[in-house]
Protein backbone atom coordinates (compact mmCIF):
# COMPACT_ATOMS: atom_id res chain seq x y z
CA UNK A 1 0.00 0.00 0.00
CA UNK A 2 2.73 2.45 1.04
CA UNK A 3 6.25 1.82 -0.10
CA UNK A 4 9.11 4.09 0.87
CA UNK A 5 12.00 3.12 -1.29
CA UNK A 6 15.49 4.09 -0.17
CA UNK A 7 14.81 7.82 0.21
CA UNK A 8 17.33 10.46 1.01
CA UNK A 9 16.12 13.80 2.39
CA UNK A 10 18.06 17.03 2.40
CA UNK A 11 17.04 20.27 4.16
CA UNK A 12 18.13 23.61 2.72
CA UNK A 13 20.11 21.83 -0.01
CA UNK A 14 22.90 20.86 2.38
CA UNK A 15 21.65 19.16 5.56
CA UNK A 16 21.39 15.46 4.84
CA UNK A 17 18.88 14.06 7.35
CA UNK A 18 17.62 10.78 5.89
CA UNK A 19 20.25 8.49 4.42
CA UNK A 20 18.32 5.81 2.61
CA UNK A 21 15.11 4.89 4.41
CA UNK A 22 12.97 2.03 3.15
CA UNK A 23 9.77 0.83 4.71
CA UNK A 24 6.45 -0.71 3.81
CA UNK A 25 2.93 -0.49 5.18
CA UNK A 26 0.51 -3.21 4.06
CA UNK A 27 -3.27 -2.72 3.92
CA UNK A 28 -4.84 -2.83 7.37
CA UNK A 29 -1.48 -2.90 9.12
CA UNK A 30 -0.22 -0.72 11.96
CA UNK A 31 3.49 -0.12 11.48
CA UNK A 32 5.58 1.64 14.10
CA UNK A 33 8.60 3.80 13.39
CA UNK A 34 10.71 4.11 16.53
CA UNK A 35 13.75 6.14 17.33
CA UNK A 36 15.27 8.69 19.65
CA UNK A 37 14.78 12.42 19.35
CA UNK A 38 16.37 13.74 16.17
CA UNK A 39 16.59 10.35 14.46
CA UNK A 40 14.55 11.61 11.52
CA UNK A 41 11.14 10.11 12.25
CA UNK A 42 9.15 13.28 11.66
CA UNK A 43 11.19 13.98 8.56
CA UNK A 44 10.21 10.57 7.20
CA UNK A 45 6.52 11.33 7.81
CA UNK A 46 6.85 14.78 6.22
CA UNK A 47 8.50 13.24 3.19
CA UNK A 48 5.46 10.99 2.80
CA UNK A 49 2.90 13.71 3.46
CA UNK A 50 4.55 16.35 1.30
CA UNK A 51 4.97 18.85 4.13
CA UNK A 52 8.73 18.74 3.61
CA UNK A 53 8.43 21.27 0.82
CA UNK A 54 7.21 23.91 3.26
CA UNK A 55 10.35 23.50 5.33
CA UNK A 56 12.73 23.80 2.44
CA UNK A 57 13.36 20.07 2.46
CA UNK A 58 13.43 17.73 -0.51
CA UNK A 59 13.57 14.05 -1.32
CA UNK A 60 16.79 13.87 -3.30
CA UNK A 61 16.91 10.15 -3.93
CA UNK A 62 14.55 7.18 -3.86
CA UNK A 63 10.79 7.15 -4.26
CA UNK A 64 7.56 7.03 -2.28
CA UNK A 65 4.59 5.15 -3.67
CA UNK A 66 1.04 4.96 -2.36
CA UNK A 67 -1.29 2.48 -4.03
CA UNK A 68 0.99 2.52 -7.05
CA UNK A 69 1.21 6.35 -7.34
CA UNK A 70 4.38 8.34 -6.88
CA UNK A 71 3.96 10.83 -4.04
CA UNK A 72 7.31 12.51 -3.87
CA UNK A 73 6.49 15.35 -6.26
CA UNK A 74 2.96 16.13 -5.09
CA UNK A 75 2.02 19.04 -2.79
CA UNK A 76 0.76 18.19 0.70
CA UNK A 77 -2.91 18.97 0.09
CA UNK A 78 -3.08 16.65 -2.91
CA UNK A 79 -1.46 13.83 -0.96
CA UNK A 80 -4.10 14.21 1.75
CA UNK A 81 -6.74 14.07 -0.96
CA UNK A 82 -5.36 10.73 -2.16
CA UNK A 83 -6.38 9.22 1.19
CA UNK A 84 -3.45 9.83 3.53
CA UNK A 85 -4.48 11.73 6.65
CA UNK A 86 -1.99 12.85 9.25
CA UNK A 87 -1.82 13.82 12.87
CA UNK A 88 1.09 16.21 13.08
CA UNK A 89 3.56 16.27 15.93
CA UNK A 90 2.32 18.43 18.78
CA UNK A 91 -1.37 18.07 17.77
CA UNK A 92 -1.62 21.21 15.73
CA UNK A 93 -5.23 22.32 15.85
CA UNK A 94 -6.89 25.40 14.43
CA UNK A 95 -6.77 27.06 17.80
CA UNK A 96 -9.48 29.66 17.36
CA UNK A 97 -11.97 27.25 15.82
CA UNK A 98 -14.17 25.11 18.02
CA UNK A 99 -13.46 21.43 18.58
CA UNK A 100 -16.26 20.47 16.22
CA UNK A 101 -15.16 22.93 13.53
CA UNK A 102 -11.71 21.39 13.75
CA UNK A 103 -13.23 17.97 13.20
CA UNK A 104 -15.21 19.30 10.24
CA UNK A 105 -12.10 20.70 8.55
CA UNK A 106 -11.02 17.07 8.27
CA UNK A 107 -14.06 16.34 6.12
CA UNK A 108 -13.39 19.16 3.64
CA UNK A 109 -11.62 16.71 1.32
CA UNK A 110 -14.79 14.64 1.06
CA UNK A 111 -17.80 15.30 -1.15
CA UNK A 112 -20.31 17.61 0.49
CA UNK A 113 -22.73 15.01 1.76
CA UNK A 114 -24.24 16.30 4.97
CA UNK A 115 -25.68 13.07 6.29
CA UNK A 116 -22.49 11.10 5.68
CA UNK A 117 -20.38 13.77 7.33
CA UNK A 118 -22.72 13.91 10.29
CA UNK A 119 -22.43 10.15 10.58
CA UNK A 120 -18.64 10.34 10.65
CA UNK A 121 -18.83 13.06 13.26
CA UNK A 122 -21.02 10.87 15.48
CA UNK A 123 -18.56 8.06 14.95
CA UNK A 124 -15.65 10.22 16.15
CA UNK A 125 -17.68 11.22 19.21
CA UNK A 126 -18.35 7.55 19.87
CA UNK A 127 -14.61 6.89 19.88
CA UNK A 128 -13.87 9.95 22.01
CA UNK A 129 -16.86 10.47 24.32
CA UNK A 130 -15.21 13.34 26.24
CA UNK A 131 -15.38 15.46 23.08
CA UNK A 132 -19.17 15.49 22.99
CA UNK A 133 -19.39 18.01 25.79
CA UNK A 134 -16.48 20.04 24.43
CA UNK A 135 -17.67 20.29 20.84
CA UNK A 136 -18.37 24.02 20.99
CA UNK A 137 -15.26 24.95 22.99
CA UNK A 138 -12.43 26.87 21.39
CA UNK A 139 -9.84 24.23 20.54
CA UNK A 140 -6.89 26.23 21.83
CA UNK A 141 -8.20 26.09 25.36
CA UNK A 142 -8.65 22.32 25.52
CA UNK A 143 -6.23 20.19 27.55
CA UNK A 144 -3.40 18.33 25.82
CA UNK A 145 -5.25 15.03 25.84
CA UNK A 146 -8.45 16.59 24.54
CA UNK A 147 -6.51 18.32 21.79
CA UNK A 148 -4.92 15.03 20.79
CA UNK A 149 -8.37 13.47 20.55
CA UNK A 150 -9.53 16.31 18.31
CA UNK A 151 -6.39 16.01 16.17
CA UNK A 152 -6.91 12.27 15.67
CA UNK A 153 -10.64 12.73 15.17
CA UNK A 154 -9.98 15.40 12.55
CA UNK A 155 -7.74 12.99 10.63
CA UNK A 156 -10.40 10.27 10.84
CA UNK A 157 -13.02 12.67 9.45
CA UNK A 158 -11.18 12.50 6.13
CA UNK A 159 -11.92 8.74 6.01
CA UNK A 160 -8.32 8.02 5.08
CA UNK A 161 -6.95 4.68 3.91
CA UNK A 162 -3.62 5.45 5.55
CA UNK A 163 -3.18 7.40 8.76
CA UNK A 164 0.16 8.96 9.71
CA UNK A 165 0.56 9.60 13.44
CA UNK A 166 3.50 11.61 14.77
CA UNK A 167 4.10 10.92 18.47
CA UNK A 168 0.50 10.89 19.69
CA UNK A 169 1.78 10.09 23.20
CA UNK A 170 3.94 13.20 23.44
CA UNK A 171 3.37 15.10 26.67
CA UNK A 172 0.38 13.05 27.77
CA UNK A 173 -0.15 11.35 31.14
CA UNK A 174 0.35 7.55 31.02
CA UNK A 175 -3.31 6.79 31.54
CA UNK A 176 -4.30 9.04 28.64
CA UNK A 177 -1.67 7.43 26.46
CA UNK A 178 -3.28 4.07 27.16
CA UNK A 179 -6.73 5.42 26.33
CA UNK A 180 -5.62 6.98 23.08
CA UNK A 181 -3.71 3.92 21.94
CA UNK A 182 -6.61 1.66 22.83
CA UNK A 183 -8.73 3.81 20.56
CA UNK A 184 -6.14 3.69 17.79
CA UNK A 185 -6.12 -0.13 17.97
CA UNK A 186 -9.89 -0.29 18.02
CA UNK A 187 -10.25 2.00 15.04
CA UNK A 188 -7.71 0.01 13.06
CA UNK A 189 -9.51 -3.18 13.96
CA UNK A 190 -12.96 -1.89 13.04
CA UNK A 191 -12.20 0.09 9.92
CA UNK A 192 -9.11 -1.63 8.58
CA UNK A 193 -7.26 1.67 8.09
CA UNK A 194 -3.50 1.27 7.75
CA UNK A 195 -1.38 3.33 10.10
CA UNK A 196 2.19 4.47 10.26
CA UNK A 197 2.86 5.33 13.87
CA UNK A 198 5.91 7.35 14.87
CA UNK A 199 6.83 7.06 18.53
CA UNK A 200 9.56 7.55 21.07
CA UNK A 201 7.46 5.59 23.50
CA UNK A 202 8.50 2.19 22.18
CA UNK A 203 6.63 0.35 24.87
CA UNK A 204 3.15 1.41 23.86
CA UNK A 205 4.02 1.50 20.17
CA UNK A 206 5.18 -2.12 20.17
CA UNK A 207 1.98 -3.14 21.94
CA UNK A 208 -0.03 -1.49 19.21
CA UNK A 209 1.86 -2.20 16.01
CA UNK A 210 2.17 -5.36 14.02
CA UNK A 211 5.53 -4.50 12.54
CA UNK A 212 8.16 -1.96 13.57
CA UNK A 213 11.22 -0.17 12.28
CA UNK A 214 13.88 1.43 14.46
CA UNK A 215 15.65 4.54 13.18
CA UNK A 216 18.88 6.12 14.19
CA UNK A 217 20.69 9.03 12.54
CA UNK A 218 18.56 8.92 9.44
CA UNK A 219 18.85 5.18 8.87
CA UNK A 220 16.77 2.16 9.67
CA UNK A 221 18.90 0.09 12.01
CA UNK A 222 16.49 -2.67 12.89
CA UNK A 223 13.10 -3.95 11.82
CA UNK A 224 10.84 -6.89 12.46
CA UNK A 225 7.48 -8.02 13.79
CA UNK A 226 6.56 -6.00 16.87
CA UNK A 227 6.50 -8.92 19.32
CA UNK A 228 9.91 -9.97 18.16
CA UNK A 229 11.33 -6.47 18.60
CA UNK A 230 9.77 -6.21 22.02
CA UNK A 231 11.94 -9.21 22.97
CA UNK A 232 15.07 -7.80 21.38
CA UNK A 233 17.76 -7.07 23.97
CA UNK A 234 18.77 -3.75 22.44
CA UNK A 235 15.24 -2.45 22.26
CA UNK A 236 14.70 -3.49 25.81
CA UNK A 237 17.72 -1.56 26.94
CA UNK A 238 17.29 1.60 24.95
CA UNK A 239 13.61 2.06 24.56
CA UNK A 240 11.95 0.04 27.24
CA UNK A 241 14.63 0.76 29.82
CA UNK A 242 14.76 -2.86 30.95
CA UNK A 243 17.66 -5.24 31.50
CA UNK A 244 17.57 -8.93 30.80
CA UNK A 245 16.20 -9.64 34.23
CA UNK A 246 13.36 -7.24 33.62
CA UNK A 247 14.45 -4.49 35.96
CA UNK A 248 14.76 -0.84 35.24
CA UNK A 249 18.38 -0.09 34.54
CA UNK A 250 20.24 2.98 35.58
CA UNK A 251 21.40 5.31 32.85
CA UNK A 252 25.07 4.78 33.57
CA UNK A 253 24.95 1.07 32.90
CA UNK A 254 23.63 1.41 29.39
CA UNK A 255 26.52 1.23 27.00
CA UNK A 256 25.07 3.68 24.50
CA UNK A 257 28.14 4.07 22.45
CA UNK A 258 28.82 0.42 21.86
CA UNK A 259 25.26 -0.46 21.00
CA UNK A 260 24.86 2.37 18.56
CA UNK A 261 28.04 1.46 16.87
CA UNK A 262 26.86 -2.04 16.25
CA UNK A 263 23.58 -0.86 14.78
CA UNK A 264 25.25 1.52 12.47
CA UNK A 265 27.82 -0.98 11.33
CA UNK B 1 -20.53 73.65 21.65
CA UNK B 2 -23.48 73.37 19.37
CA UNK B 3 -25.38 70.68 21.22
CA UNK B 4 -28.46 70.56 19.04
CA UNK B 5 -26.28 69.71 16.04
CA UNK B 6 -24.47 66.89 17.82
CA UNK B 7 -26.97 64.14 16.89
CA UNK B 8 -26.98 65.24 13.27
CA UNK B 9 -23.20 65.10 12.95
CA UNK B 10 -22.84 61.95 15.00
CA UNK B 11 -25.42 60.01 13.00
CA UNK B 12 -24.13 61.28 9.67
CA UNK B 13 -20.64 60.29 10.69
CA UNK B 14 -21.70 56.84 11.85
CA UNK B 15 -23.58 56.18 8.61
CA UNK B 16 -20.56 57.36 6.63
CA UNK B 17 -18.67 54.73 8.55
CA UNK B 18 -20.59 51.98 6.74
CA UNK B 19 -18.64 52.12 3.46
CA UNK B 20 -15.43 52.71 5.43
CA UNK B 21 -16.16 49.51 7.36
CA UNK B 22 -16.73 47.68 4.09
CA UNK B 23 -13.38 48.84 2.74
CA UNK B 24 -11.69 47.82 5.97
CA UNK B 25 -13.34 44.41 5.72
CA UNK B 26 -11.90 43.89 2.24
CA UNK B 27 -8.40 44.56 3.52
CA UNK B 28 -8.83 42.38 6.61
CA UNK B 29 -10.15 39.50 4.54
CA UNK B 30 -7.04 39.32 2.41
CA UNK B 31 -4.81 39.87 5.40
CA UNK B 32 -6.43 37.09 7.39
CA UNK B 33 -6.10 34.50 4.68
CA UNK B 34 -2.71 35.34 3.22
CA UNK B 35 -1.08 37.70 5.77
CA UNK B 36 -0.66 40.25 3.00
CA UNK B 37 -1.66 43.85 3.68
CA UNK B 38 -3.19 44.87 0.38
CA UNK B 39 -2.16 48.41 -0.47
CA UNK B 40 -3.87 48.04 -3.84
CA UNK B 41 -7.34 47.89 -2.30
CA UNK B 42 -8.04 51.53 -3.18
CA UNK B 43 -7.31 50.84 -6.83
CA UNK B 44 -9.61 47.83 -6.72
CA UNK B 45 -12.30 50.26 -5.53
CA UNK B 46 -11.51 52.59 -8.39
CA UNK B 47 -11.56 49.89 -11.05
CA UNK B 48 -14.83 48.41 -9.75
CA UNK B 49 -16.54 51.80 -9.85
CA UNK B 50 -15.01 52.70 -13.24
CA UNK B 51 -16.19 49.41 -14.68
CA UNK B 52 -19.73 50.04 -13.38
CA UNK B 53 -19.65 53.51 -14.89
CA UNK B 54 -18.41 52.18 -18.24
CA UNK B 55 -21.01 49.43 -18.44
CA UNK B 56 -23.80 51.89 -17.58
CA UNK B 57 -22.69 54.96 -19.50
CA UNK B 58 -23.84 55.67 -23.06
CA UNK B 59 -20.14 56.34 -23.77
CA UNK B 60 -19.53 52.72 -22.83
CA UNK B 61 -21.94 49.81 -23.05
CA UNK B 62 -25.10 51.67 -22.07
CA UNK B 63 -26.46 48.78 -20.01
CA UNK B 64 -29.22 49.31 -17.46
CA UNK B 65 -27.75 50.23 -14.09
CA UNK B 66 -28.46 46.92 -12.37
CA UNK B 67 -26.84 44.99 -15.22
CA UNK B 68 -23.89 47.37 -15.22
CA UNK B 69 -23.36 46.79 -11.50
CA UNK B 70 -23.49 43.02 -11.88
CA UNK B 71 -21.06 43.21 -14.79
CA UNK B 72 -18.73 45.40 -12.71
CA UNK B 73 -18.86 42.90 -9.85
CA UNK B 74 -17.95 40.13 -12.31
CA UNK B 75 -15.01 42.19 -13.56
CA UNK B 76 -13.92 42.68 -9.95
CA UNK B 77 -14.02 38.94 -9.28
CA UNK B 78 -11.79 38.39 -12.29
CA UNK B 79 -9.50 41.21 -11.20
CA UNK B 80 -9.14 39.67 -7.71
CA UNK B 81 -8.45 36.23 -9.14
CA UNK B 82 -5.97 37.64 -11.63
CA UNK B 83 -4.09 39.56 -8.96
CA UNK B 84 -3.78 36.43 -6.84
CA UNK B 85 -2.77 34.20 -9.71
CA UNK B 86 -0.44 36.53 -11.59
CA UNK B 87 1.22 38.56 -8.86
CA UNK B 88 0.91 36.77 -5.52
CA UNK B 89 1.30 33.13 -6.37
CA UNK B 90 4.61 33.58 -8.18
CA UNK B 91 5.84 35.29 -5.02
CA UNK B 92 4.95 32.40 -2.70
CA UNK B 93 7.86 31.79 -0.36
CA UNK B 94 9.27 35.30 -0.74
CA UNK B 95 9.56 37.46 2.37
CA UNK B 96 6.19 38.88 3.37
CA UNK B 97 7.53 42.41 3.17
CA UNK B 98 8.39 41.95 -0.51
CA UNK B 99 4.87 40.77 -1.20
CA UNK B 100 3.37 43.73 0.66
CA UNK B 101 5.59 46.16 -1.24
CA UNK B 102 4.52 44.40 -4.40
CA UNK B 103 0.87 45.29 -3.62
CA UNK B 104 1.97 48.90 -3.29
CA UNK B 105 3.53 48.74 -6.74
CA UNK B 106 0.49 46.88 -8.05
CA UNK B 107 -1.70 49.73 -6.80
CA UNK B 108 0.37 52.22 -8.80
CA UNK B 109 0.19 49.97 -11.83
CA UNK B 110 -3.59 49.66 -11.59
CA UNK B 111 -3.90 53.41 -11.14
CA UNK B 112 -1.84 53.93 -14.27
CA UNK B 113 -3.87 51.34 -16.13
CA UNK B 114 -7.07 53.15 -15.18
CA UNK B 115 -5.68 56.42 -16.49
CA UNK B 116 -4.61 54.68 -19.68
CA UNK B 117 -8.02 53.15 -20.26
CA UNK B 118 -10.41 55.77 -18.90
CA UNK B 119 -8.40 58.98 -18.85
CA UNK B 120 -8.38 61.46 -16.01
CA UNK B 121 -11.69 63.23 -16.48
CA UNK B 122 -14.27 63.40 -13.73
CA UNK B 123 -17.21 61.11 -14.54
CA UNK B 124 -20.83 61.55 -13.58
CA UNK B 125 -21.63 58.34 -11.87
CA UNK B 126 -25.28 57.30 -12.29
CA UNK B 127 -27.50 58.32 -9.40
CA UNK B 128 -28.68 55.25 -7.55
CA UNK B 129 -30.56 56.81 -4.63
CA UNK B 130 -32.80 59.86 -4.82
CA UNK B 131 -30.92 63.06 -4.03
CA UNK B 132 -33.98 65.24 -3.61
CA UNK B 133 -35.90 63.58 -0.80
CA UNK B 134 -33.76 63.29 2.29
CA UNK B 135 -35.14 61.40 5.26
CA UNK B 136 -36.17 63.59 8.19
CA UNK B 137 -36.13 61.82 11.50
CA UNK B 138 -37.39 63.40 14.68
CA UNK B 139 -35.40 62.11 17.61
CA UNK B 140 -37.08 61.59 21.00
CA UNK B 141 -34.89 64.40 22.30
CA UNK B 142 -35.46 68.10 22.76
CA UNK B 143 -33.16 71.10 22.94
CA UNK B 144 -34.61 74.29 24.44
CA UNK B 145 -38.02 72.61 24.08
CA UNK B 146 -37.51 72.16 20.33
CA UNK B 147 -37.48 68.55 19.09
CA UNK B 148 -34.23 67.57 17.47
CA UNK B 149 -34.60 66.60 13.82
CA UNK B 150 -31.86 64.95 11.83
CA UNK B 151 -31.84 65.18 8.06
CA UNK B 152 -30.22 62.26 6.28
CA UNK B 153 -29.59 61.94 2.58
CA UNK B 154 -31.04 58.71 1.17
CA UNK B 155 -27.66 57.96 -0.20
CA UNK B 156 -26.11 57.97 3.22
CA UNK B 157 -28.72 55.71 4.74
CA UNK B 158 -28.81 53.17 1.95
CA UNK B 159 -25.04 53.01 1.56
CA UNK B 160 -24.87 52.17 5.22
CA UNK B 161 -27.59 49.54 4.94
CA UNK B 162 -25.96 47.92 1.91
CA UNK B 163 -22.56 47.91 3.58
CA UNK B 164 -24.01 46.24 6.66
CA UNK B 165 -25.86 43.67 4.57
CA UNK B 166 -22.57 42.80 2.88
CA UNK B 167 -20.95 42.39 6.29
CA UNK B 168 -23.73 40.12 7.52
CA UNK B 169 -23.71 38.01 4.35
CA UNK B 170 -19.96 37.55 4.66
CA UNK B 171 -20.12 36.62 8.31
CA UNK B 172 -22.81 34.02 7.59
CA UNK B 173 -20.73 32.73 4.69
CA UNK B 174 -17.67 32.26 6.91
CA UNK B 175 -19.67 30.68 9.69
CA UNK B 176 -21.92 28.30 7.80
CA UNK B 177 -20.34 27.20 4.53
CA UNK B 178 -17.60 24.70 3.83
CA UNK B 179 -15.65 27.26 1.85
CA UNK B 180 -15.98 29.65 4.79
CA UNK B 181 -14.62 26.99 7.13
CA UNK B 182 -11.71 26.32 4.78
CA UNK B 183 -10.99 30.05 4.74
CA UNK B 184 -11.04 30.34 8.51
CA UNK B 185 -8.79 27.30 8.84
CA UNK B 186 -6.35 28.72 6.32
CA UNK B 187 -6.37 32.02 8.19
CA UNK B 188 -5.15 30.20 11.29
CA UNK B 189 -2.28 28.22 9.85
CA UNK B 190 -1.30 27.51 6.27
CA UNK B 191 0.67 24.35 6.97
CA UNK B 192 -2.01 22.76 9.10
CA UNK B 193 -4.62 23.72 6.51
CA UNK B 194 -2.62 21.98 3.79
CA UNK B 195 -2.18 18.96 5.99
CA UNK B 196 -5.95 18.50 6.17
CA UNK B 197 -6.12 18.78 2.40
CA UNK B 198 -7.23 22.40 1.97
CA UNK B 199 -5.96 23.87 -1.30
CA UNK B 200 -4.72 27.11 0.15
CA UNK B 201 -4.05 28.65 -3.24
CA UNK B 202 -7.76 28.30 -3.99
CA UNK B 203 -8.54 29.92 -0.66
CA UNK B 204 -6.26 32.87 -1.46
CA UNK B 205 -7.96 33.22 -4.85
CA UNK B 206 -11.40 33.21 -3.26
CA UNK B 207 -10.31 35.80 -0.68
CA UNK B 208 -9.05 38.12 -3.40
CA UNK B 209 -12.18 37.60 -5.46
CA UNK B 210 -14.39 38.49 -2.48
CA UNK B 211 -12.14 41.45 -1.70
CA UNK B 212 -12.61 42.56 -5.31
CA UNK B 213 -16.39 42.36 -5.01
CA UNK B 214 -16.62 44.29 -1.79
CA UNK B 215 -14.11 46.83 -3.07
CA UNK B 216 -16.33 47.36 -6.11
CA UNK B 217 -19.44 47.71 -3.92
CA UNK B 218 -17.77 50.29 -1.69
CA UNK B 219 -16.40 52.06 -4.76
CA UNK B 220 -19.85 52.24 -6.36
CA UNK B 221 -21.46 53.47 -3.13
CA UNK B 222 -18.90 56.21 -2.75
CA UNK B 223 -18.92 57.15 -6.44
CA UNK B 224 -22.69 57.51 -6.57
CA UNK B 225 -22.49 59.87 -3.59
CA UNK B 226 -19.56 62.02 -4.58
CA UNK B 227 -18.77 61.48 -8.23
CA UNK B 228 -16.09 59.38 -9.86
CA UNK B 229 -12.51 60.29 -10.63
CA UNK B 230 -9.06 58.92 -9.91
CA UNK B 231 -9.08 60.23 -6.35
CA UNK B 232 -11.50 57.44 -5.43
CA UNK B 233 -8.50 55.22 -4.79
CA UNK B 234 -7.36 57.55 -2.02
CA UNK B 235 -10.62 57.24 -0.12
CA UNK B 236 -9.23 53.99 1.20
CA UNK B 237 -6.90 56.03 3.42
CA UNK B 238 -9.84 56.32 5.81
CA UNK B 239 -10.04 52.53 5.97
CA UNK B 240 -6.40 51.89 6.92
CA UNK B 241 -6.78 53.30 10.42
CA UNK B 242 -10.09 51.42 10.71
CA UNK B 243 -8.27 48.18 9.93
CA UNK B 244 -5.58 48.87 12.49
CA UNK B 245 -8.06 50.09 15.09
CA UNK B 246 -9.91 46.82 14.73
CA UNK B 247 -6.76 44.79 15.19
CA UNK B 248 -5.89 43.80 11.60
CA UNK B 249 -7.31 40.29 11.77
CA UNK B 250 -10.74 40.79 13.21
CA UNK B 251 -13.88 41.08 11.12
CA UNK B 252 -16.00 42.64 13.88
CA UNK B 253 -12.96 44.80 14.61
CA UNK B 254 -12.83 46.07 11.03
CA UNK B 255 -16.52 46.89 11.06
CA UNK B 256 -16.36 48.65 14.40
CA UNK B 257 -13.16 50.41 13.36
CA UNK B 258 -14.93 51.71 10.25
CA UNK B 259 -17.86 53.00 12.25
CA UNK B 260 -15.57 54.65 14.79
CA UNK B 261 -13.59 56.37 12.06
CA UNK B 262 -16.82 57.59 10.46
CA UNK B 263 -18.11 58.83 13.79
CA UNK B 264 -14.86 60.62 14.58
CA UNK B 265 -14.82 62.30 11.19
CA UNK B 266 -18.45 63.34 11.70
CA UNK B 267 -17.83 64.78 15.14
CA UNK B 268 -14.88 66.94 14.15
CA UNK B 269 -17.08 68.41 11.46
CA UNK B 270 -19.27 69.88 14.18
CA UNK B 271 -19.33 73.70 13.94
CA UNK B 272 -17.86 75.64 16.88
CA UNK B 273 -16.42 72.50 18.29
CA UNK B 274 -14.37 74.38 20.86
CA UNK B 275 -15.33 72.13 23.71
CA UNK B 276 -11.92 70.54 24.13
CA UNK B 277 -9.70 72.97 22.27
CA UNK B 278 -9.45 76.49 21.05
CA UNK B 279 -11.56 77.51 18.04
CA UNK B 280 -8.47 77.83 15.84
CA UNK B 281 -7.35 74.28 16.58
CA UNK B 282 -10.87 72.98 16.06
CA UNK B 283 -11.03 74.70 12.70
CA UNK B 284 -7.68 73.24 11.69
CA UNK B 285 -8.80 69.73 12.53
CA UNK B 286 -12.11 70.17 10.76
CA UNK B 287 -10.30 71.20 7.63
CA UNK B 288 -8.48 67.93 7.60
CA UNK B 289 -10.97 65.25 8.53
CA UNK B 290 -8.65 62.68 6.94
CA UNK B 291 -6.16 63.18 9.72
CA UNK B 292 -8.56 62.54 12.57
CA UNK B 293 -8.70 58.77 12.15
CA UNK B 294 -4.93 58.64 12.33
CA UNK B 295 -4.80 60.75 15.47
CA UNK B 296 -7.39 58.43 16.97
CA UNK B 297 -5.36 55.45 15.82
CA UNK B 298 -2.21 56.73 17.50
CA UNK B 299 -4.04 57.17 20.77
CA UNK B 300 -5.62 53.72 20.62
CA UNK B 301 -2.42 51.95 19.66
CA UNK B 302 -0.53 53.55 22.50
CA UNK B 303 -3.09 52.18 24.93
CA UNK B 304 -3.79 48.87 23.14
CA UNK B 305 -1.00 47.88 20.77
CA UNK B 306 -3.04 44.99 19.30
CA UNK B 307 -5.92 47.27 18.37
CA UNK B 308 -9.35 47.10 19.89
CA UNK B 309 -10.06 43.57 18.68
CA UNK B 310 -6.60 42.13 18.12
CA UNK B 311 -6.97 38.37 18.08
CA UNK B 312 -5.93 36.91 21.37
CA UNK B 313 -3.01 34.58 20.88
CA UNK B 314 -3.77 31.35 22.63
CA UNK B 315 -0.62 30.50 24.49
CA UNK B 316 -1.31 27.13 26.06
CA UNK B 317 -0.09 24.06 24.26
N1 LIG C 1 13.50 22.27 8.72
C1 LIG C 1 14.69 21.69 9.05
N2 LIG C 1 15.83 22.23 8.58
C2 LIG C 1 17.01 21.67 8.90
N3 LIG C 1 17.16 20.59 9.67
C3 LIG C 1 16.05 20.02 10.18
C4 LIG C 1 14.76 20.54 9.89
N4 LIG C 1 13.83 19.77 10.51
C5 LIG C 1 14.53 18.80 11.15
N5 LIG C 1 15.85 18.94 10.96
C6 LIG C 1 16.92 18.07 11.50
O1 LIG C 1 16.68 16.77 11.04
C7 LIG C 1 16.96 15.83 12.04
C8 LIG C 1 15.78 14.92 12.22
O2 LIG C 1 14.69 15.65 12.74
P1 LIG C 1 13.24 15.00 12.96
O3 LIG C 1 12.84 14.33 11.71
O4 LIG C 1 12.35 16.05 13.48
O5 LIG C 1 13.55 13.93 14.07
P2 LIG C 1 12.56 13.15 15.05
O6 LIG C 1 11.16 13.40 14.61
O7 LIG C 1 12.97 11.73 14.92
O8 LIG C 1 12.82 13.68 16.41
C9 LIG C 1 17.34 16.60 13.30
O9 LIG C 1 18.73 16.61 13.41
C10 LIG C 1 16.83 17.99 13.00
O10 LIG C 1 17.66 18.95 13.61
MG1 LIG D 1 9.64 14.29 15.62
Amino acid sequence: MLTVNNIEVVYSDVILVLRGISLKVEPGQIVALLGANGAGKSTTLKAISGLLLRENGAVTRGSIEFEGRRLDKLPAEEITRLGIAQVLEGRRLFQHLTAEENLLTGSLVRPNNRSEIKESLERVYAYFPPLVKLRHRTAGYLSGGEQQMVAIGRALMARPRLLLLDEPSLGLAPLLVQTIFAMIRQYNHESGVSMLLVEQNAHVALQTAEYAYVMENGRIVLDGPAEQLAQNADIKEFYLGLTAVGERKSYRDVKHYKRRKRWLG
Amino acid sequence: MNWQLLPQFAITGLLNGGPIALMALGIVLVFKSSEVFNFAHGQMLLIGAMAAWWFASPEGMGLPLWAAIIAALAVSVLLGLAIERLTLRPMTGQPLLSIILMTLALGQFLQGLTIFVFGTTQRNFPVIFSVTNPYRITLPLTYNDNPIVVVLRQNLVWSFVIAMICVIVLVLFFQYTRTGLAMRATAENHETAQSVGIRINHVFGISWAIAGVIAAISGILIATASGLDLSLSIVVLAAFPAVLLGGLESIPGAVLGGLIVGLAQGLVGLPNNSFFMGPAAAQAIRNSAEIVPYILLLIVLVIRPDGLFGQKRIERV
